[in-house]
């Protein structure tokens, strides 16, 4: 216990102390890029809690939710076939090194030409963008397997579905599992960037709107609830892969790995 | 636990004539590689009888693993035939199965003991309350009643090839082919390890193929002892054991007969 709470001071002493500074530099008079620390908070509560978290925050986490869970199942079961398939990674590897090679906020404009202004090429960007690191890292995940292993699944009759769900899905697993957080961290990033171009509601579009009317409280408040979404989110994350990998960390306190 | 006092010598015998399990003829393999063509396994024939231990005995890097796959049907063979049960087998064959050196990459450590276990039994559709029956006994058998709930990486290394010991017999095969699979723990667990196997091997009647580099250990095991030259390998002689059974490691390793196999053993691997 006692631990835990060293281990969160040395995680907070900076970000809090910075909170510490600027409150009490811009307590009697501001700045036009600092405003208070306190209307920072208002508006954050104000516009992110309230205000527009229907119109413009649930939409965005909607665009999120769906393009990563969409790249995420892309990713993984694409991983698995190109892997474990002969032939499948020559057939699919132009399309997969041509697409992961454009930068992704450069898909927007013709996304827009081609899907509009809706939930689909929001989506779209962000699964078009999110899915490279989750293919390959599985195809990894699976070639690196060890040897042994599947002669084992060999030597036991295991069937192919059994190989796959048994064998080769866990013991890529941990592998996997990089490719998904990185893809998630990439899925927050278009999900801003998508909002940013012709659109008219997201926390993106949020943001832009700020910036062009001065409200420079307000577009503090926006980084504050991005950098706590992407902090959030990634301690979910962090809990989902203990439950999912909880083998592989006890097998390597264990020493085994 | 088991009294094991049928004449090995003299059933065999009547076996050899009867019931062939695995059939090698003419067996070789070669790698491509980088370089060229490497020959691995250059001619190899023998038969094991039903019921039977032997063990193949080679000096390092001499295709011993190698032979075991092919046998095994991981591996098809270059030229030669392996017969298991009569058949030529693509693949491993269903009443066959293997135990590895490196428990701790054959054990899947994503899995329970207990599910390490069933799972080849879940894949063949075996029933639950079979399953079930099967762990238990398997896991007395091998001396793990309790182990069951417990991932592999929580077993030391001999409890761990136990366990994969008891996987193997779970799947209730005829055969049993072993690649050195006491290679790889300390000594004292090896001899508990080489009399668990002797004893397991009455107990379920199983015929047992066992690759080891170790002479004393192929002496104590086996009813015949399959000995191989450097690669690419060729069978330099077969040597029939015929020491008393029940074995045990004070008495048996004590006897004369002991000490002359041993010897002449050596001299067919080493002394060439």
């Amino acid at each position: 216990m006692k631990g835990r709470r060293r281990a969160l001071a040395i995680e907070i002493w900076l970000p809090v102390s910075l909170l510490v500074i600027w409150w009490f530099a811009t307590k009697n008079g501001s700045f036009l890029e600092f405003p208070p620390v306190r209307l920072i908070f208002e508006r954050f509560r104000e516009e992110y809690f309230f205000g527009r978290f229907s119109s413009d925050v649930l939409p965005s986490l909607v665009h999120l939710a769906l393009g990563y869970g969409i790249a995420a199942t892309l990713g993984v079961a694409g991983g698995l076939v190109i892997a474990t398939v002969p032939w499948a990674e020559a057939a699919a590897s132009p399309y997969v090194h041509f697409f992961r090679a454009l930068p992704p906020p450069a898909i927007v404009p013709i996304s827009i030409i081609l899907l509009g202004l809706g939930v689909t090429m929001k989506t779209s960007i962000i699964v078009l963008g999110a899915v490279w690191p989750i293919l390959l890292n599985t195809i990894d995940g699976v070639r690196g397997l060890d040897g042994t292993l599947l002669e084992t699944a060999r030597a036991c009759q295991l069937g192919r579905r059994y190989r796959l769900t048994h064998v080769i899905a866990p013991g890529a697993a941990p592998q996997i599992m990089t490719g998904l957080r990185s893809g998630l961290q990439i899925s927050i990033l278009l999900m801003a960037v998508s909002e940013m171009v012709a659109s008219t509601n997201g926390i993106g579009y949020l943001l832009l709107l700020s910036q062009q009317q001065f409200l420079i409280a307000d577009l503090w408040a926006g980084m504050i609830y991005l950098g706590l979404l992407g902090y959030l989110l990634n301690a979910l994350f962090n809990v989902g892969e203990r439950v999912v990998l909880k083998w592989h960390f006890g097998a390597r306190v264990g020493g085994a790995l | 636990m088991i009294d094991d006092n049928t004449p090995r010598g003299d059933r065999l015998s009547v076996d050899l004539a009867e019931d062939v399990v695995v059939d090698v003829r003419s067996l070789s393999k070669e790698y491509r590689t980088g370089a060229g063509v490497t020959a691995a396994i250059g001619d190899v024939s023998f038969t094991v009888a039903r019921g039977e231990f032997v063990s193949i005995v080679g000096p390092s890097g001499a295709g011993k693993t190698t032979l075991l796959k092919c046998l095994s049907g991981l591996m098809p063979p270059t030229s030669g035939t392996v017969l298991f049960e009569g058949k030529v087998h693509k693949g491993v064959p269903s009443r066959l199965t293997l135990v590895f050196q490196d428990y701790s990459r054959s054990l899947f450590p994503w899995l329970t003991v207990e599910s390490n276990i069933t799972l080849p039994l879940r894949n063949k559709k075996v029933p639950r309350d079979e399953q079930r029956r099967r762990v238990k006994l398997m896991l007395e058998a091998v001396g793990l009643p309790d182990s069951g709930p417990r991932y592999p990486w929580q077993l030391s290394g001999g409890m761990q090839q136990r366990v994969a010991i008891a996987r193997a017999l779970a799947y209730q095969p005829d055969c049993l082919l072993m690649d050195e699979p006491f290679a790889s723990v300390d000594a004292q667990t090896r001899t508990d390890l080489e009399d668990l196997l002797l004893r397991l091997r009455s107990e379920f009647g199983i015929t047992i193929v066992f690759v080891t580099h170790d002479i004393d250990e192929a002496v104590y095991l086996s009813d015949r002892v399959v000995a191989l030259t450097q690669s690419p390998c060729t069978v330099s002689d077969i040597l029939h054991i015929g020491l008393p059974s029940p074995r045990d490691q004070l008495g048996t390793k004590a006897l004369p007969e002991f000490a002359q196999l041993r010897s002449r053993l050596f001299t067919l691997v080493r002394g060439q």
